[in-house]
């Protein structure tokens, strides 16, 4: 098993080298003159001069590239022109705030997707089947900022059941002594229901948004891949020696219909990761989303760089906890690696 | 890319139209599709010239009006009215959509079709470029991508055309591969047809309706990623209306009731992006029925 994932994790070293790569092109392709542009519109010729010695972008590419991995392997990411802090401790600080969400968000919307999909393919051509492939055909088709507004406008101004979206929790409160980072956890951890309901309050339309989003290809799989399995000869043969009939879906079918869900979810990931940046702006949820988005708007460049390169990095371990994760589902993947 | 792209006559037309009529009479979704996409189309040609007000024109005495018979869909904070900016938006939108598609068509088909028919180091560099981009979650490397180029629409149309890349990569090459030795194929090469021509001429032909397939269906993503972009203040600068920055310009007004503003341009994106995907799934049907749902 473990010689199996360290395998596994050598295979991840392209991907994350490929990403390095882009994310250097990306800083030095930047239109004009990239020692012009981080010293601003005032700069004189000698500013200008000695920023470009400073970044060491009058030195070769390659020379340019050996430096910018060197930054890389200390955390050095650069530092915000607007909020004056090192990146790498910008996006640690706000890192917790995004994976909280997307994380319940993703929870969310496999506690609904995967029965919905479940029963889609048990009762083929139902109600249910027909629900199941409404919500796979809308839910692809909703652009998730508006969602999210619409929500706000349902949950917030008609029937006031959510707080204002702005950010995390009501300013009534302070946060919770940090252990994980993520406030429904700590609240709870120290004992503060309180706490843990107003960050509740805060966090279940956002997650409620990005679960509608992600919804669709969670239930889409699970249907298609449940009605692979249903089809199949040991299930037939589960029947036939009178198992009770959840046994055999959940016991015999279903688990072996998790392989192409678990794959799924890798893609779904890749959705979530974007989304959330969109969701993030509508709730004034304060992630590394929406930081990427304020540097955006101020042409702030070392945060967009640190924010690209981290959820690119983000995305690859989860591609790769999945693949272990596979192992540990069918034990069929162990044994061929 | 050679002119001559498509050679082949294609089947008989009588055969393609009974058939379409079958598709469309078996599920009417589809042919409810196919207007809307008509009435989108019909918007982006025709739109700027029947609106009945200036999508720029403000009117600060009719600001923040609901819906009514003078105006449709309402005014925003500044007095335009949103009923016009929606409809002239459909340009610029479909303009962004299609050409990003375009441009990934003609970019992810040829270099898929080379790698699915060289192999090789083609097959591997293609393969490479498109584990490196499916490394990055698409939208936030369609972000990196903006903020490095620029922020223009150029810029959003090139992003986008990347963030879908690898994905008519593998159906061109997947397709491309099956082919590689096909009888076609090889009478082609033995009558002295130079690869450059066999692959244009002869594979990719062969390939269009399933690329066609895959353009209607990433047509819808494409508006989606498009208008996410300019939700966040990417590409597309105010005054100028766009369905997403529309709805970006609504959002702070959502709070406060005035709903129409981000309701009605987000709806029409919702529309357009449902439209491309229900004709894209009616596509295939109509293409590779085998595939039918």
């Amino acid at each position: 098993m473990f010689s199996q994932i360290a395998k596994r994790l050598m295979t991840a070293i392209p991907s994350i080298i490929g990403v390095i790569i882009v994310t250097f092109l990306l800083t030095r392709v930047l239109p004009g003159d990239t020692a012009a542009y981080f010293a601003g519109p005032a700069a004189s010729e000698q500013a200008i001069s000695e920023i470009r010695t400073k970044l060491g972008l009058d030195r070769s590419l390659p020379v340019q590239f050996v430096a910018y991995v060197k930054d890389l392997a200390t955390g050095n990411l650069g530092t915000s022109l607007t909020t004056g802090q090192p990146v790498i401790e910008d996006i640690r600080a706000r890192l917790p705030a995004s994976a909280e969400l997307t994380l319940l968000g993703l929870l969310i919307s496999i506690l609904v997707a995967v029965p919905l999909g479940i029963l889609a393919a048990v009762k083929q051509g139902s109600w249910i089947d027909h629900l199941c492939r409404i919500v796979a055909t809308t839910g692809v088709s909703l652009p998730v900022f508006f969602t999210g507004l619409l929500l706000v406008y349902v949950f917030y101004y008609i029937l006031g059941w959510a707080p204002a979206p702005l950010g995390r929790l009501d300013f009534f409160f302070t946060a919770p002594t940090t252990i994980t980072g993520f406030f429904l956890v700590d609240s709870l951890l120290t004992g503060d229901i309180e706490v843990f309901r107003a960050a509740w309050s805060q966090i279940w339309l956002p997650a409620v948004t990005l679960a509608i989003f992600s919804l669709a290809p969670i239930a889409r799989m699970t249907r298609a891949s449940m009605l692979a399995v249903l089809a199949s000869d040991f299930v037939r043969t589960a029947r036939a020696s009178g198992l009770k009939p959840s046994k055999v879906v959940i016991g015999y079918a279903f688990r072996n219909a998790l392989l192409p869900i678990i794959t799924t979810l890798g893609m779904v990931f890749s959705f979530l990761l974007g989304a959330n940046v969109l969701v993030e702006k509508v709730f004034a949820w304060p992630g590394i989303g929406s930081y990427a988005i304020e540097a955006l708007i101020t042409s702030d460049y070392a945060p967009v760089q640190g924010f690209v390169l981290a959820m690119a990095i983000l995305y690859v371990l989860l591609n790769l906890a999945i693949d272990i994760l596979y192992g540990l589902v069918d034990p069929r993947v162990r044994i061929e690696a | 890319m050679s002119t001559a792209t498509v050679t082949t006559a294609p089947p008989s037309k009588d055969g393609l139209l009974s058939h379409a009529r079958h598709i469309v009479s078996e599920n009417p979704v589809t042919g409810v599709s196919f207007g809307l996409f008509a009435l989108f189309l019909l918007a982006a040609i025709i739109g700027p010239f029947v609106v009945p007000y200036d999508p720029l024109a403000s009117d600060t005495a009719a600001a923040l009006q609901a819906p009514s018979a003078a105006h449709w869909f309402g005014t925003d904070q500044l007095g335009r009215d949103i009923f016009s900016r929606v409809v002239v938006a459909t340009r610029l939108d479909m303009i962004i959509a299609i050409a990003s598609v375009a441009l990934v068509f003609l970019a992810g088909g040829f270099a898929g079709i080379a790698s699915g028919y060289f192999g090789g180091w083609t097959d591997r560099i293609v393969g490479r470029i498109s584990d490196t981009i499916m490394a990055f979650p698409l939208f936030v490397l369609a972000m990196g991508i903006v903020a490095a180029l620029g922020n223009t629409v150029t810029n959003i149309i090139i992003a986008t055309a990347i963030i879908n890349f690898p994905l008519y990569v593998r159906v061109a090459r997947a397709e491309a591969n099956v082919r590689r030795e096909a009888g076609f194929v090889q009478a082609a090469r033995l009558s002295g047809n130079s690869e450059m021509r066999i692959l244009l001429g002869h594979i990719a032909p062969n390939i269009l309706p399933l690329m066609m397939v895959q353009v209607s269906l990433t047509m819808g993503y494409a508006i989606l990623n498009a208008a996410g972009l300019s939700f966040i203040g990417l590409g597309v600068r105010p005054p100028t209306p766009e369905w997403g920055i529309m709805v970006a310009e609504g959002a702070s007004f959502i709070i406060s009731g005035e709903w129409w503003i981000a309701f009605f341009p987000g709806v029409t994106l919702m529309l357009a992006v449902f439209c491309f995907n229900l004709l894209g799934d009616g596509l295939r049907d109509l293409v590779d029925p085998q595939r039918r749902t």
